[in-house]
């Protein structure tokens, strides 16, 4: 059986994956993971998870650009310079009457 | 010498001749995460026997490079168990168990020892060991599981169990043969233990190769 | 070549990366495969030569290096087969081809080591030889490969360091000693200057047009030169070429050109320890069949 590893290198980091060991069940599979990714003291955590238990999502649509939940959704450049020169505030920005 | 150093050197040599022939499984065990995890075995019993060299360097004025490879074969004081040469696999594990085994119970009775630092090293390769213990379990676990692998393991464990009693002194004898039975499932053959004192032929073979490139240049080269 | 395989070729040549789940043409994928199983093999081949000296080395810290060393080897050979299995091709296949002689792993492992200075040689030069190699295919476009060298590599630099070590303490022990590290010095350079490969250029390699290598045999050759060189001569230890030379306006190495016939006779098979090598994998292999027998075969 496949097993995957994450392993952590430090406290409070994600989970990451490492890799994958082969196994006939969980106990040996826990031996091998602690040896493959823990010998040196490179990681103070892992987790053990069979390949099978794993699905993989790789399909993401986006037909209409849904843009706005994003910050690449917004331009705000022509609007804010419109206002400020409205407002006369233009020269205070930062970088002066250049700035965005 | 002393029966600090006497026993200090009695364990580290058990450890040391262990670590060697557990190392020459890297590179050709049953498959590559096995390889992998039996080296790691391997070099904590080496560890372990520098740390006990070291230990007995300190009361003797030597090194432990010294204690470990610069005495006459017959100066070795392990058990006859961890000299056999054993390249197949089922007596292997059977070695590893037995020898598990005995040495949990041998630690048990050195950690409460009133000499610190005897405690001290104890203690420390015990909580190592534990690890050591899983890897034997995990195994003996698989292999009793199947017809094959109970037969092939129950013969290699007869074969060793005179040996395995050897690593103990007389009054731990008996608990080891209580753990092992018990976790066997059967009673195992009442036999002579094979003691530390004469020494298995493949000692001297072992030392020949062990120490031919140290021998190689004066004593105090560096390497 | 169809569309959709020069679209992937196009993808591959401007850094794209592919994963396991990805579509693939069939040459990319074989030839990822053949690859890539080589160096598991080699990884596995190489511990051969160096295992021997675990049990002779003359201090229980080389010990303990080199018996780590090697393990880390067999480590690589595990993650490298993993990727190979998830290529599609078992791991037992994988071994059959190459106890039978089919698959070929690389030169340097077909040599026998003769002392404790190649012990020495080998940790510190062989390694190096192949840590050019293995940077390189940081950039592998097959990105299960090129995360793995990530971690083929950080364990690699502990083993450059441990023979240069050894390396060390040799050159400044006595004579005999010295001696040790230059007549293996002498033996391995043939191999080392095989190590990567005969001189194809770039656009004629397969491996390079696919990105499964990102560096030309050559390049990878004169980056070792220019790395090792000098800290091989500064230990004055003396290179069994007179022809190498440094040209100082090109920054290129030149020297004997090596024999290149002869490196694709040994890894077909025919070097000195080829044979009595893959014989003893054979054996080992045949010895502990029962146990993938009894503990493997119950896997789900």
């Amino acid at each position: 059986m496949v097993y995957e590893v994450f392993r952590q290198e430090r406290k409070g980091q994600p989970f990451q994956h490492a890799g994958s060991v082969t196994a006939p069940d969980e106990s040996f599979a826990e031996v091998y993971a602690r040896e493959q990714y823990g010998r040196r003291q490179e990681s103070v955590a892992l987790w053990l998870v069979p390949r099978e238990a794993l699905h993989q999502i790789a399909d993401f649509p986006d037909e209409f650009e849904m843009k706005y939940r994003r910050v690449d959704g917004y331009s705000i450049k022509a609007r804010l310079r419109e206002a400020r020169e409205r407002a006369g505030t233009l020269e205070m920005a930062p970088g002066g009457a250049e700035a965005e | 010498m002393s029966e600090r150093a006497d026993l200090l050197l009695a364990i580290a040599d058990d450890e040391l001749f262990l670590g060697w022939r557990n190392s020459e499984w890297t590179g050709i065990a049953p498959f590559l995460e096995e390889d992998v995890a039996f080296s790691s075995i391997a070099q904590n019993e080496i560890g372990h026997a520098r740390a006990l060299y070291e230990l007995a360097a300190a009361e003797l004025g030597t090194t432990a490079d010294e204690l470990a490879f610069d005495r006459r074969p017959e100066e070795y004081r392990c058990a006859p168990l961890v000299q056999l040469r054993r390249l197949e696999w089922a007596r292997t594990i059977a070695r590893h168990w037995l020898y598990e085994t005995a040495d949990e119970i041998r630690l048990e009775a050195l950690k409460a020892s009133n000499d610190p630092e005897i405690a001290g090293i104890a203690a420390k390769m015990d909580r190592e060991e534990a690890y050591h213990r899983m890897h034997a379990e995990m195994w003996i676990d698989r292999l009793l599981s199947s017809e094959e692998g109970r037969a092939r393991l129950n013969e290699a464990v007869d074969e060793l169990w005179p040996y395995a009693l050897g690593v103990l002194d007389d009054e731990l004898r008996p608990e080891l043969r209580r753990r092992a039975e018990e976790r066997l499932g059967r009673t195992l053959p009442d036999v002579e233990p094979v003691t530390r004192g004469v020494h298995e032929a493949e000692l001297a073979e072992l030392w020949e190769e062990m120490t031919m490139v140290r021998r190689s240049a004066p004593a105090g080269a560096r390497w | 070549m169809d569309t959709r395989t020069q679209e992937f070729l196009e993808y591959v040549q401007s850094g794209g990366q592919v994963e396991t789940t990805d579509w693939m043409p069939d040459e990319y994928r074989a030839r990822l495969v053949k690859f890539i199983e080589m160096h598991g093999n080699s990884e596995l081949m190489g511990v051969l030569p160096e295992r021997d000296w675990i049990l002779r080395a003359p201090t229980l810290q080389r010990k303990l290096a080199l018996t780590a060393k090697i393990q880390d080897e067999v480590g690589h050979a595990q993650l490298i087969y993993r990727v190979v299995e998830d290529l599609g091709k078992p791991r037992t296949a994988c071994l059959d081809d190459l106890v039978s002689g089919k698959a070929k792993f690389h030169n340097v492992f077909h040599y026998p080591t003769k002392t404790w200075g190649d012990v020495g040689v080998i940790a510190w030069l062989v390694d190096a030889a192949a840590i050019v190699s293995q940077k390189a295919l940081l950039k592998c476009s097959y990105a299960p490969y090129a995360r793995i060298m990530k971690k083929i590599c950080w364990e690699e630099s502990f083993h450059i360091l441990h023979g240069r070590d050894v390396i060390l303490a040799l050159v400044t022990g006595t004579e005999e000693q010295f001696e040790l590290v230059q007549e293996a010095l002498d033996r391995w350079w043939e191999p080392l200057m095989h190590f990567h490969g005969n001189p194809i250029p770039a656009g004629e390699d397969p491996m390079y047009v696919w990105r499964i290598k990102s560096q030309a045999n050559e390049d990878a050759r004169q980056e070792f030169l220019d790395g090792y060189v000098p800290q091989i001569r500064e230990l004055g230890l003396s290179i069994p070429d007179p022809a190498l030379a440094k040209d100082d306006e090109t920054g290129v190495w030149s020297y004997t050109e090596p024999d290149w016939e002869k490196l694709r006779a040994v890894v077909t098979g025919h070097g000195p320890a080829s044979r009595e090598r893959l014989g003893f994998r054979r054996l080992s292999r045949e010895d502990v069949a029962w146990v993938e027998r009894v503990v493997l075969a119950e896997a789900a």
